[in-house]
This record gives structure tokens, C-alpha cells and sequence, in this order.
């Protein structure tokens, strides 16, 4: 078993952090690398990037968004219980070099995945300016994190109960506009990585966006993870799950995403009916 | 006529004893195993089969030399147990190689029986002696030599790292073996269905090695987790790959991406590892297709078809682009998936798939084919016909034409020499690779094969092993 030893609610219980005892990962993983999580017997496979690692202490760190029936059931793991399986570190990590000016963008749980790749950048010399948004005050998570992991940070909502009103691909556009930016990493829900990937292919600014297609092994054996990057297929789990956004077929990946919706919403709705 | 002729004559009266089976019109709706075994009493009948030739063509068809008319000798006389040893001695998974042996094509192929009527059911036998040992049988350690305080890591827990496994913990090594996925036994559990090789048997098979002092680390991706050097460092004196041929094969075609268009691989895990056809009382979804279309006429055609009839299609078609004659799936196979209603689409070939606006697949576009002269393969190869285009209406397109080599561990080890399609190359006598301490055996060595040749390929490189953990490389 996999202890958790640290669980945090965020977001009003919508998001979940779980700091799990891991130390072979811990020591190994990279920031950009995720892994993949089995709560019990029956469970499924799912996939969660790193948000943080302790290779001293041997934990790795994830957040995740309850969205369905696997993640609902993870968030009812407490302190001291812990997930029956956890496999990694998987994919490729981020690449990260001294480029300049970095805008890093995330949205929703993105943050969460865009937090430990903006700070390996800042690390690495550049200068960060990170870009968060939610739709809501409530769902904004990781705000002091990023804030030490940027030389600037950027707050939105949608419906502007904080920071700036409106979508993280404004203020992009006026980072764009107004600075010598290098190089944009965005990370969030698809429609969001599409129009930042859309907006900096207009400014010809090199774009790194995270895939989240579904997965089953993540070590390049099923092929369920196939996404079309240039018209040429790869698979998220280990060519990825980073990849150029100006490439990526975004719509395919969104159809992709739906393939057992039909299914997620059976087995989320018996579960919720269980477990009140 | 002399004695020994009316024994003959008397042996060749007894019928080859039938396998019981589940009807197909009932078992094409379960997941229950299809055959049921013999009895004590069919076994020996059909043991009194064998002629006990002083000279058995059987022994050389089989890829591990099993001493067949021993076993089978022991089988007749009742002592079940006693047979059940004599296979352990060649071959550590006989429950297993019973079921999914192409025997015939191996032992049964060049039985002397076999060649006047139909050969000894040596498959049938080996899998009964098996079944009656793991169920009634004391469940007795082997004899283990004294520690040598040598460790040896085996990387993948198919047929071929339990092979190396079992051997090696046998001459008295402390044994690792580090699977990727979150339980062991390669294809044997996550593509191998249910209805052909219950998971009980493999579970049981590993518990019995871990009874012996194997120790099991699933989760463990070589290449990720740890890597091959690393290995060495821990301490390790000795390192086995045995990772399988563990990457899809896709068609190339326009349209692949579609919704309800697989890999085999991926529906096999979903419904076998992940056990999907038990949905949702296990969480994992699997498209559920009712006129169904399967690409490839092997093993893993077969499995995926009759694994999508027992999920409740309406039709399930095998399109394969050349004929009968090169199905290279087991007779066996071939024989239940057409008992269970399985079509066979031969000299066809899909062009594109067609989906509709959500993404999802609608069907495919088809060529005929003919054959003409034999390719490398020796096979001949499938020329397709001008203006034979056809349509053919599907909700789901399995892809089953085929694996590879899987890069992942292979990548992280540069001193690993592979061949021009990426499979490791290794002695073929002794398992050894080109990177000091690492042997090398199985689906990665050879290309996608058997069960009982990855078994094979375990124990010369067991041998090879132990002999350089006692004399250096
Ligand atoms: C590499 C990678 C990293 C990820 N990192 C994070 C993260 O850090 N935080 C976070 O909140 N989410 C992350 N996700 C998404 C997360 O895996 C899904 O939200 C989760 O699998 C949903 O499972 P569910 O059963 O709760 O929901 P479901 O009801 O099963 O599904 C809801 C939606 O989630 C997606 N999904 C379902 N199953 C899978 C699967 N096996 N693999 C991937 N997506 C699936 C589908 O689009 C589906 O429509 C990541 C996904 C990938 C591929
Ligand atoms: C659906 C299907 C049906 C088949 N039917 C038959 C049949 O009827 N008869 C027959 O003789 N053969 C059959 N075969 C072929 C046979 O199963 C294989 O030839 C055999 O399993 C190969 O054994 P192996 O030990 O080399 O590899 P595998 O059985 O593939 O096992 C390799 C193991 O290594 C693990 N692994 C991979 N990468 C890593 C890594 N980096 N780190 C750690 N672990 C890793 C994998 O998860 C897997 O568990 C079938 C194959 C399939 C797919
Ligand atoms: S291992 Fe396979 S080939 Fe050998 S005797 Fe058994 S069934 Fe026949
Ligand atoms: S998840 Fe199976 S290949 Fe990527």
C-alpha cells in the first residue's frame, strides 16, 4: 500500500492534494513526469501529474478535481489509508532551459500541473511570469505556491470575484504584446490550451501544453492515449504528455476524452448514490 | 497375429477421449473457460492412447523436450502426482502450455498415433495432470540448494521471467522479479482471456514461487522507475529481461483515431488485467460493440473476437487479408470462435475507417484481395482487386495485426544492442545480450512467438546465469 500522509480539501472539497508515501518515485521524478494511481482491487488506472515531490522524506504530492467516479473515490481515502497501487514516474519531463521571459498559463487543476514546471523554470534563471485563473474565487488553487514559483503572478476569474475579470488568454495577450516573450507553457482544461496555443501561434511564440488523454498502462503498450501531434500519432504516456501546442489536433483530443462518457456517468451516478 | 500387435490394434480402437466443453451457445455469453477437463478416468483411458514408441517424434516437437511418454505413462498407471514432477522437470507452467501450446503443430503435430488417426491429446493430458496436482496435490516446496548469496533481478513477469524465476531461486539464488503492471504474469493475465486461461491458474502459479522465496515488486517499470544500472548498483549480480513484445501495431490508415477503433492490446487489458467485462462492478469502461469487426486472424484475433461476443455483440467479423491456409492462430482457437459465430472475412482488407460527427467509428471501407507469389515470411503475399471496393458497417474495430518492441527499457539502456525493429539481440544458446550481466530471452528477443518458447528461452538463460554467477561471464 501507498500511505497517504497528508491530505488537504482546496477549492471548496472540488480539489484534492493526497502527499503519498512513494519514495522510489520520489527520488526519480522530474517535474512535467506524472503517475498512476489504483485505489483498490476494482479500481481503475488513473493518471495524476506530480505537483510536488520529497525525495528526503519520500513522498510525492498530487491534486486532483473530482470529476467522476475514480477521483470521487479517491477523495474518500483518508490520512493513513492509502492507494493499493501507484506506478511511475512516467512520461517525458518538461525540458527545461534558460530561454528569458517564460509565461507560464495554467487553468482550473492545471495549476496544479503547471506548479512544479514553473518553478524548475524559474530555477533555471528565467524569468517567470505566471498566468492563473478559476472560474471563481473559491476554485483558485495554489495561489501562494505560485507566487513563489514566478517573478510575477497574474490572477483571473471569469467572473471576476478576484484578480483580473476574464479569461487567462487576456492577459496572455497583453504579455505578448508588451514583453520579449520566449517561450509559453500552458496548461489547463483543452478549450484553454487551444486558445493560448491559438493566440501565441499568432505572436510565433514556441508553446508547451500537457495532454490529458485517457489512459491505461502509460508505459507506450495499449495505444489508448494516441494523439495526433502534426497529423502524426503518438502516444501521450511516454512521447508526452508534454508536446508543441501549435501541433496538437485539440478537437480529436476533445472527442477522444468523450469515449466512455456514456459509461463514467453510470458508474459515477451508483457511486454517488452509495456514498451520499 | 503376435502380442504385441493385438496391443497395438486394442490401443488404436480406444478413441481419441473428447475435452468436455461449456456449448457454444452458452459459453459465447460467458467468461467462464470453455474446456472443462477430463476426468481421472477419461485421462487414463486416453493415456493407454500412447504407445510408449522407444523413439517418440512428440519429445522432439516439443520446444522444451517434455519426456511426453512418461508422463503420460504415469498418468496411466494412476499416479497423477508422480506425472505432474516428471513435467515440472522441463517446463514450470504445464497448466498453463496444456491450454495455449499449439501442440498441433508441436507434440501432437509429429505423434506416431497421429499419423494413421488422430494423435494422443498430449495438450489435453499435460494440462489434466497439471489441474490435478495444483487442486489436490500436497502443494510440496522442491528440494532448494543452499543459498549462494548471489541476487538476481528478473524484469517482466511473463512465461519467460517466471521461467527464469522459478530456475534460478531453485539453484539457490535470492530472485527479484520487478513487473510494470500492478499484477504479475505478462500476457498470461492481461491478454490471455479469462475463457481460455483462468487467472486462478497464473495467481497460483506465482503464489507457489513466492512460497519459494521469489519476491514479486509489481509496479516497477523498468526504465522509470529504476533503470538497469541502478539494478546493478543495489547489489544486483545479474539481471534477466523478459519484457515481452509490448507495443501496438496500428494500420496506418486514414481515420484510426476514431472513437471504437482499438488496439488489441488495449481492449485485451481493459477486459482481461483490468477486468472490464465485469463493469461496473470493477470501474473500468470498455466499448461495448454490436456489430463488431476484428483485424488479424492470430491468437489475439481470436481472443479479441470472442471476447467481444461475450460482451454481447450481435456479430463479430475476422477481416483478414490473406486466406484460410495463413490464419496463424491455434487450430483450436480458430475451431471455438466459428462454433461460437465468429465470421470470417478472408482476403479482405480495410482502406480507411468512417466515423460520424461525435468521432465515433461508423465503419470501414474494404478491398478484396488475392494471393500471389510468396513473400519473405514464405507466406503468400495479398495483392489487393482493382475495383473491389466495399463498405462494411461497425460500432467496433479491434486492431489485432500484430506487436512489437516496446522502447521504454530498452531507450534507457543504450548498451543493450537491438536489432533493426528494436528487439533485443541475444545469444540464441544462452540468453546473454551484448552488455555484461544482462541476458535477455522471450517476445523481446524473438518477435511476438509462444508461450512455451519464451519458457524456453527462460531456462537456457537460467543455466547461463547460475553457470556465470559460479564461473564469470
Ligand atoms: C498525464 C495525465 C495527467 C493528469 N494529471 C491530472 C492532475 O494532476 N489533476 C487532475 O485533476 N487530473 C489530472 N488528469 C486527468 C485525470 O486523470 C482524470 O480527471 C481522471 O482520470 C478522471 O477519472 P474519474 O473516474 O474520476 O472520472 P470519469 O468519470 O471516469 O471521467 C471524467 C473525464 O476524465 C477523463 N478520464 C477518464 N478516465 C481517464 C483515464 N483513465 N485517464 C485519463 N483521463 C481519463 C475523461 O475525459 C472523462 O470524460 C491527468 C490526466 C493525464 C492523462
Ligand atoms: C492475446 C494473446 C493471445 C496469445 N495466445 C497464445 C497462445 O494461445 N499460445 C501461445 O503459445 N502463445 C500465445 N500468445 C503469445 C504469448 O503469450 C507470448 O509469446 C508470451 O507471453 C511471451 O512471454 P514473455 O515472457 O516474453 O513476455 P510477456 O508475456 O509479454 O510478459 C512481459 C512482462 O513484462 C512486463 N514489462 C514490460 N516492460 C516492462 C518494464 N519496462 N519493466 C518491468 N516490466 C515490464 C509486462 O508488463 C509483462 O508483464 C498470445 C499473446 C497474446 C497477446
Ligand atoms: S509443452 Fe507444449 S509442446 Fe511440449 S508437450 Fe506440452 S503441449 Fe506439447
Ligand atoms: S496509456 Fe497505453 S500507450 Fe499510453
Amino acid at each position: 500500500m501507498f500511505k497517504i500522509v497528508k491530505r488537504e480539501e482546496m477549492a471548496g472539497g472540488t480539489v484534492i492534494l493526497n502527499e503519498i508515501e512513494a519514495p522510489l518515485i520520489a527520488q526519480k521524478a522530474k517535474p512535467g513526469q506524472f503517475v498512476i494511481l489504483k485505489a483498490n482491487e476494482t479500481g481503475e488506472r488513473i493518471p495524476l501529474t506530480m505537483a510536488d515531490t520529497d525525495p528526503q522524506k519520500g513522498t510525492i504530492t498530487v491534486i486532483y478535481m473530482i470529476v467522476g467516479k475514480s477521483t470521487a473515490l479517491f477523495k474518500t481515502l483518508k490520512v493513513g489509508e492509502g492507494y493499493k497501487d501507484v506506478i511511475g514516474p512516467l512520461g517525458k519531463p518538461t525540458h527545461v532551459e534558460k530561454v528569458g521571459t517564460v509565461v507560464c498559463v495554467g487553468g482550473g487543476t492545471g495549476v496544479a500541473v503547471l506548479h512544479p514546471i514553473a518553478r524548475a523554470l524559474k530555477e533555471a534563471g528565467n524569468h517567470v511570469i505566471a498566468v492563473i485563473g478559476a472560474r471563481n474565487k473559491g476554485l483558485l488553487i495554489l495561489e501562494e505556491q505560485m507566487k513563489a514559483a514566478s517573478n510575477e503572478l497574474h490572477v483571473c476569474t471569469d467572473d471576476g470575484s478576484y484578480g483580473h475579470h476574464g479569461f487567462v488568454t487576456e492577459v496572455l495577450k497583453k504579455m505578448l504584446e508588451t514583453k520579449d516573450v520566449k517561450l509559453v507553457v500552458g496548461i489547463g482544461p483543452v478549450p484553454m490550451m487551444k486558445f493560448v496555443s491559438k493566440m501565441t501561434k499568432e505572436f510565433n511564440v514556441k508553446t508547451l501544453v500537457s495532454l490529458n488523454p485517457i489512459m491505461i498502462d502509460g508505459t507506450g503498450m495499449c495505444g489508448g492515449c494516441r494523439v495526433s501531434i502534426g497529423g502524426e500519432t503518438k502516444f501521450a504516456c511516454v512521447d508526452g504528455p508534454e508536446f508543441d501546442g501549435h501541433l496538437v489536433d485539440y478537437d480529436g483530443l476533445m472527442q477522444r476524452l468523450q469515449a466512455y462518457c456514456d459509461e463514467e456517468k453510470e458508474c459515477y451516478g451508483t457511486f454517488c448514490k452509495l456514498n451520499p | 497375429m503376435a502380442e504385441e500387435e493385438v496391443k497395438k490394434a486394442k490401443k488404436e480402437a480406444i478413441p481419441r477421449q473428447k475435452m468436455p466443453e461449456q456449448a457454444p451457445e452458452v459459453r459465447r455469453r460467458n467468461f467462464k473457460e470453455v474446456p472443462t477437463g477430463y476426468t481421472p478416468e477419461t485421462a487414463m483411458l486416453e493415456a493407454q492412447r500412447c504407445l510408449q514408441c522407444k523413439k517418440p517424434g512428440c519429445v522432439d516437437g516439443c520446444p522444451v523436450q517434455v519426456d511426453i511418454p512418461g508422463f503420460i505413462n504415469h498418468i496411466k498407471e494412476g499416479n497423477f502426482t508422480e506425472a505432474a514432477r516428471l513435467l515440472w522437470q522441463k517446463n514450470s507452467l504445464p497448466a498453463v502450455c496444456g491450454r495455449v501450446c499449439p501442440q498441433e503443430v508441436q507434440c501432437e503435430g509429429v505423434c506416431i498415433v497421429g499419423k494413421k488417426g488422430q494423435p494422443v491429446a498430449i495438450g489435453n493430458l499435460e494440462r489434466f495432470a497439471a489441474d490435478y496436482e495444483r487442486i489436490n496435490g500436497k502443494g510440496e516446496l522442491p528440494p532448494k540448494a543452499p543459498p549462494t548469496g548471489k541476487k538476481i533481478a528478473v524484469v517482466g513477469s511473463g512465461p519467460s521471467g517466471l521461467t527464469v524465476a522459478g530456475d534460478l531461486i531453485a539453484k539457490g539464488h535470492e530472485v527479484t522479479v520487478l513487473e510494470a503492471f500492478h499484477k504479475p504474469g505478462g500476457v498470461l493475465v492481461y491478454g490471455i482471456p479469462e475463457f481460455r486461461l483462468p487467472k486462478e491458474i497464473v495467481f497460483s502459479e506465482v503464489a507457489f514461487m513466492e512460497r519459494q522465496g521469489v519476491k514479486l515488486e509489481c509496479n516497477s517499470v523498468v526504465g522509470r522507475t529504476v533503470t538497469l544500472d541502478e539494478l546493478f548498483a543495489q547489489g544486483y549480480d545479474a539481471v534477466y529481461v523478459g519484457v515481452g513484445a509490448g507495443l501496438p501495431t496500428f494500420m496506418n490508415i486514414p481515420g484510426e483515431n476514431l472513437i471504437g477503433v482499438l488496439s488489441a492490446n488495449e481492449y485485451l487489458t481493459r477486459a482481461n488485467l483490468m477486468k472490464a467485462y465485469l463493469f461496473p462492478e470493477y470501474d473500468t469502461p470498455i466499448v461495448k460493440g454490436k456489430n463488431v469487426v476484428v483485424l488479424g486472424a492470430g491468437n489475439v484475433a481470436m481472443d479479441s473476437a470472442r471476447t467481444a461476443m461475450r460482451l454481447g455483440a450481435d456479430n463479430v467479423k475476422i477481416v483478414y487479408r490473406r486466406s484460410r491456409q495463413e490464419m496463424p492462430a491455434r487450430a483450436a482457437e480458430i475451431h471455438h470462435a466459428e462454433e461460437e459465430g465468429i465470421e470470417f472475412f478472408l482476403l479482405t482488407a480495410p482502406t480507411r475507417f468512417l466515423g460520424n460527427e461525435k468521432g465515433r467509428i461508423t465503419g470501414m471501407e474494404c478491398l478484396k484481395m488475392e494471393l500471389g507469389e510468396p513473400d519473405q515470411s514464405g507466406r503468400r503475399r495479398p495483392i489487393p482487386v482493382k475495383g473491389s471496393e466495399f463498405k462494411m458497417d461497425c460500432d467496433l474495430v479491434i486492431v489485432a495485426v500484430g506487436a512489437g518492441a516496446n522502447p521504454l527499457l530498452t531507450q534507457s539502456t543504450p548498451e543493450l544492442s537491438l536489432n533493426k525493429r528494436g528487439y533485443i539481440i541475444a545469444d540464441p544458446e544462452t540468453g546473454k545480450t551484448t552488455k555484461k550481466g544482462v541476458w535477455a530471452g522471450g517476445d523481446i528477443v524473438t518477435g511476438s512467438a509462444t508461450v512455451i518458447l519464451a519458457m524456453g528461452a527462460g531456462r537456457k538463460a537460467a543455466d547461463s546465469i547460475h553457470n556465470y554467477l559460479k564461473w564469470g561471464w
